[in-house]
């Protein structure tokens, strides 16, 4: 490609750049993606019982939603299998990140990047039945019936997710300061330990958030894979939606929203900060 | 750890050992390191992502268990009955109209959505690529957010936007357009805008990558040759970022028509797609087989859509490389 020279604009009367309407449609989408979800969460501040007529502000949905046992089980449960895929995910991706970047191509490259991002190809629904399936049979031959299931449904799609910014960081990092360390006689593992791992350490961050986020979001593996018991905020989420809207689930929607919120943020500073 | 090898195979080795076999072995070492590092990863998405989809291959060419799950009887109905259905007097084999319905109309709610979020996000992918530096990444920030949150959560908020007494219909009828509500929610077009709404951000994303880099000398050169804003549009910009088109479609097509959730909660019982047709074989249909050959049928959908993808945008990469 050739270079982009950004033309200064202040000496043209003419823009080139301007298209008609465009602007007008990126705000339109703007609004469009956003009042929604605003409109979601301002309801959950209603006072009374309808997501349509605003009464009176007040917290009452979130005390409701607070209370329910169910709310307060599946929540726990999300978390814990969040965290734990999380880490397992992480730990990956980060030894794949390790291995796969600052290398020249070598043999195998392709079906590496082929397998890790494997889940991202295959469309959602397709993963959960072969999943409940696989782990179907895992349960018929060996009568295991684990949480460990879902962890494992869950690492694997957290898996390359975790990878991408892990990948990137590594791929911006200065090799000079690990040659330094090198020539100063540090072993292998205390290079690593002492200078690489540091230096990766934002990346590895912004992973493991994503991974997070993802495994958080998931409802249709959790959906089909979750053995009895196993209900997951999103799981119980859409159970109740088929009961009817209450502005609990507008309460609870919104936490998750904030929680997305906060975590996403976090990642896109860390990932998109000045970059050496 | 990894790293005294990493580095060692990125630059020239240093050599105390002098000699060409030092240096294989050294290569060897690496390359050995570098499988190790990368196991744990392959090991979990192949047996966890990768093998699943072989037992599900397998269960496509056998007969549905009596309660659930499958009997080791090798035929090929399973794969039949994703188009076809038999006569359950006479055995004759006709089209299973159902299933070519819901086939279809994933079909067509995927390929609407495309062309949908291509209208909004091709302007919006523009618009975000002319601003200067620092509004960019706050534009693309604020864009990209929504995909990251619950997709529940957004169907959800899409559901209390197109309800009967939802939103849209409650200020038409305050403004006094309509009389009784519109039908939304529950139809195709429900599943449609859901879908749009849902995918919108994977199809901005890969355009502004592709307009990022796109030379606005090229563009004034159009003006300069006397062409309007719409020929250069039509005949300078499209076609330079025409992988990044393709890119989003893609993005957007197969998440589409693999939808599970959107079209639940806003096609009600009657607008099923593909993703919920095998659901329900794992569920109450309990058809296994069937549901894997859907399954698998699905799969190939995707894969034609992949293969586009990297005939079109991965090999034209090369050509410019």
């Amino acid at each position: 490609m050739p270079d982009t020279v950004a033309l200064p604009p202040r000496s043209r009367p003419f823009d080139v750049r301007y298209m008609p309407g465009f602007t007008s449609m990126a705000w339109l989408c703007l609004i469009g993606l956003y009042a929604p979800l605003l409109i979601m969460a301002f309801f959950s501040f209603n006072e009374s019982r309808s997501v349509t007529t605003f009464t009176d502000f007040s917290f009452r949905w979130y005390q409701i939603a607070a209370d329910n046992a169910g709310v307060k089980d599946a929540t726990i449960l999300s978390l814990k299998l969040a965290a734990l895929s999380t880490v397992f995910a992480t730990i990956a991706a980060t030894m794949a990140g390790l291995a796969t970047t600052r290398t020249r191509s070598f043999k195998g490259q392709a079906f590496v990047f082929a397998v890790i991002n494997q889940p991202l190809m295959i469309p959602e629904i397709v993963t959960a039945v072969g999943t409940l399936t696989f782990f179907g049979i895992i349960k018929q031959v060996t009568g295991i019936q684990s949480f460990g299931f879902l962890v494992l449904a869950h690492t694997v799609f957290c898996i390359p997710f975790a990878y991408m910014p892990i990948r990137a960081r590594l791929e911006d990092m200065d090799l000079t300061f690990e040659h330094v360390a090198a020539d100063l006689y540090a072993s292998p593992w205390k290079a690593f330990r002492y200078v690489t791992f540091p230096m990766m350490l934002p990346g590895i961050i912004a992973g493991a958030m994503l991974a997070f986020v993802i495994s958080l979001d998931d409802v249709i593996i959790s959906l089909l894979v979750a053995g009895a018991g196993e209900t997951t905020l999103p799981v119980w989420m859409i159970g109740q939606l088929r009961r009817g809207l209450t502005p609990e689930v507008n309460a609870i929607s919104t936490v998750l929203l904030g929680v997305t919120i906060i975590f996403v943020s976090f990642f896109f500073f860390l990932t998109f900060r000045k970059r050496k | 750890m990894a790293i005294g090898e990493t580095t060692a195979t990125g630059s020239v080795p240093t050599t105390q050992m002098s000699g060409r076999e030092a240096t294989a072995a050294a290569e060897r070492r690496s390359v050995r390191k570098r499988w190790l590092l990368v196991s744990p990863a392959l090991a979990i998405i192949g047996l966890v992502g990768i093998m699943p989809l072989a037992i599900i291959a397998v269960y496509s060419f056998l007969s549905p268990g009596p309660y659930a799950g499958i009997s080791w009887d090798p035929t090929l109905e399973a794969w039949l009955n994703v188009f076809m259905e038999r006569d359950i007097f006479d055995e004759t084999l006709g089209i299973n109209y159902a299933h070519a319905s819901i086939v279809t109309r994933s079909f067509v709610l995927a390929f609407v959505t495309m062309i949908l979020a291509l209208i909004v996000g091709f302007p919006t992918a523009y618009f975000i690529a002319t601003r200067p530096d620092k509004q960019r990444y706050l534009w693309l920030f604020i864009i990209s957010l929504p995909f990251w949150s619950n997709l529940l959560v957004r169907t959800f908020a899409m559901m209390l936007v197109l309800r009967d007494n939802g939103y849209i219909n409650s200020s038409l009828i305050y403004l006094n357009v309509i009389e009784k509500p519109l039908e939304i929610i529950f139809t195709n077009t429900a599943v449609g805008i859901g879908l749009t709404y849902a995918y919108l951000p994977l199809m901005v994303m890969p355009l502004y990558a592709s307009m990022e880099k796109l030379d606005f000398r090229l563009i004034e050169a159009g003006y300069d040759l006397y062409g309007n804003r719409w020929k250069v549009l039509w005949r300078i910009v499209i076609p330079l970022v025409r992988p990044g088109i393709i890119a989003g479609c893609i993005l957007v097509f197969i998440p589409a028509i693999g939808a599970y959730v959107t079209p639940k909660l806003l096609g009600g019982g009657k607008n099923l797609m593909v993703g919920n047709l095998i659901a329900n074989q794992f569920g109450t249909s309990r058809d296994w087989p069937l549901g894997s050959a859907i399954s698998l049928f699905l799969m190939l959908m995707v894969m034609v859509a992949l293969i586009i993808y990297v005939r079109n945008v991965i090999s034209e990469a090369d050509k410019n490389a």
